[in-house]
């Protein structure tokens, strides 16, 4: 298995809070991974380090086997958790999309029909066509979400990162979003990794899993990782796994051995 | 200049110098404003100006050109603006500068003989009194600001648009928010002594302000600004010959009144389009 992204011993204090304690993971190309774990359990932390943007005081993060920072920046997508947009802001959804093929880059720049074919292509890829020549300020939430991915993706990097895409999704929404990305990991061959606090959603969709708590992660298959044991270990005090109604809660307390069954 | 002396008058000798500065001034104002008014840092662009005006004040107490004091107190002012709001508070190292820079201003003109009439030609521009030199180092400052926003077009669109972003792809936000200052420094050098500080703000804000509304793409919107921009000064310039007012009255009113036209096309568009939403598009979690 070849590897896209690998974290290795990652610690990150932050204010003086250990908030990245030994983290460690690896994920592979056309795999969808979750990084589950609730409010303020790091995940966007964790996206800046492999992103280069914050030094972790130990460890190791590679992307495509080069450490992470300005050799690696070109080989990720990113969508960030919070993204505000002017509703006047003159660009249209092809431009968004456009910048992320060569929004980095200082100096003139040639038309080019094969700039607009990508973007084009791309656009088709996460169902926005239609929404082409929209203004940005005036899409909707589930729609930006979609025209960022692509903006993120028009470049074909080997990893994307999205940061809490479901956050302000309602369920109908967040279902199109979660089956866009599942469809883009496997057809384009991307690695994506991507946060939420629940899980359930994801569970469908998601090859592994890298759950989040108390600074430190265990990561696999869900069905490896989301077990009362496993979970209580990275607690540090017993939780339990329970299906209630057709979804999966983590809890505190020991209520006997219910582990997850994928479907 | 009478009033309405004449067609030959008003496009020859010293008019004809005239049309050519402001027009040069129009199409950098229109160019350089799409990318003020796109990251929202009006206000930044207005205190480099303003802190020209201290620039400008003491070259007239050393007795050099106001073009050479311009050229060195506007850099710095932006190079302040930006370390000063390096945290992101633009807003508050821009009135921060603004102030000092004005009583600095202030005090300097007040050691040079026509305190009353430099004060005028600063706030207001002397577009009539321009030289042929003057003019030369105008073009010259015009063509290196249209250059710089070609160049630097792309970043300072992602680094306003998406911040996270650009950080993560390695354009600094903080890097493009000093290009984008030194930019303004450079229109600031060239725009002042022509149309005054209080003017080149409102040209650099109200068309493209304008222009937005009218216009979707980038590319668009930066043609419709200069384009009211143009507008703007050569209406200026006829209607100030006409009447004999300042021409600064003219850009400035024009300004303004561009600018409430593009808000009530915007407002019009905004009620055309079922279900628009009124919010900026957010995503907080
Ligand atoms: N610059 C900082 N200084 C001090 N503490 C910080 C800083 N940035 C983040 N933290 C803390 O680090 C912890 C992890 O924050 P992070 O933003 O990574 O969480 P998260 O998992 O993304 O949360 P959410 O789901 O709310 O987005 C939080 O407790 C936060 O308060
Ligand atoms: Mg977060």
């Amino acid at each position: 298995m070849s590897t896209v992204l690998s974290v290795e011993g990652v610690d990150v204090w932050l204010g003086g809070r250990h908030v990245l304690d030994e983290v460690g993971f690896e994920i592979a190309p056309g795999e969808l991974t979750g990084l589950i774990g609730s409010n303020g359990a790091g995940k966007t932390t964790l996206f800046r380090v492999i992103l280069g943007l914050l030094p972790a005081a130990r460890g190791h993060v590679e992307v495509v086997g080069r450490p992470a920072g300005r050799p690696a920046r070109a080989q990720v997508g990113y969508v960030p958790q919070k993204v505000a947009l002017d509703p006047d802001v003159p660009l249209r959804v092809r431009d968004l999309v456009s910048l992320g093929l060569d929004g980095n880059r200082y100096g003139f720049r040639r038309r080019s029909r094969q700039r607009d074919e990508a973007v084009d292509a791309m656009l088709s890829a996460v169902g926005a066509t239609r929404l082409a020549d929209a203004r940005v300020g005036t899409l909707s939430g589930g729609e930006l979400q979609r025209v960022l991915i692509a903006h993120a993706l028009v470049a074909q990097p080997p990893l994307l990162l999205l940061d809490e895409p479901l956050a302000n999704l309602d369920l109908a929404n967040g279902q199109e979003v979660v089956t866009l990305l599942a469809k883009l990991t496997k057809e384009q061959g991307v690695a994506v990794l991507l946060s939420a606090h629940d899980m359930n959603p994801l569970l469908p969709v998601m090859d592994r899993i890298v759950y989040v708590a108390e600074g430190r992660v265990a990561s696999g298959t869900p069905a490896e990782v989301v077990r009362g044991e496993v979970l209580s270990g990275l607690y540090g005090h017993p939780v339990s796994v329970l299906e209630l109604g057709g979804r999966v809660v983590v809890v505190a307390g020991d209520t006997g051995p219910t582990d997850l069954v994928t479907r | 200049m009478g009033a309405g002396t004449g067609r030959g008058v008003m496009f020859s000798g010293v008019m004809a110098t005239a049309w050519v500065t402001a027009t040069l001034v129009a199409v950098v104002a229109g160019v350089v404003g799409f990318h003020v008014v796109v990251r929202g840092a009006t206000f930044a662009a207005h205190a480099v100006p303003m802190s020209a005006f201290a620039g400008a004040a003491g070259a007239a107490v050393l007795g050099v050109s106001a073009i050479a004091g311009l050229g060195v107190v506007s850099p710095l002012a932006a190079l302040g603006v930006a370390w000063l709001g390096r945290r992101r508070r633009t807003d508050v190292a821009s009135a921060l500068v603004i102030v000092v820079m004005l009583g600095l201003g202030a005090l300097f003109l007040s050691w040079t003989a026509e305190y009353s009439s430099q004060v005028y030609a600063l706030l207001f521009g002397e577009l009539l009194g321009v030289s042929t030199q003057e003019l030369a180092a105008t073009a010259g400052l015009a063509v290196l600001a249209v250059a710089a926003a070609a160049v630097l077009h792309r970043p300072l669109l992602l680094t306003a648009v998406l911040p996270d972003v650009a950080d993560g792809r390695g354009v600094s936000v903080l890097a493009a928010d000093l290009w984008f200052l030194l930019l303004v420094a450079v229109v600031t050098t060239m725009a002042v002594p022509v149309v005054g500080t209080l003017l080149m703000f409102s040209l650099m804000v109200g068309p493209p302000a304008a222009a937005r509304a009218v216009a979707r793409s980038p590319r668009a919107t930066i043609a419709a600004s200069v384009a009211i921009a143009l507008v703007t000064v050569w209406s200026a310039i006829a209607l100030s010959y006409v009447t004999d007012w300042p021409v600064g009255f003219f850009v400035g009113i024009l300004g303004a009144a561009w600018y409430l036209a593009g808000r009530a096309a915007a407002a019009l568009a905004a009620r055309r389009r079922p279900g628009a939403r009124r919010q900026p598009a957010a995503l907080a979690a």
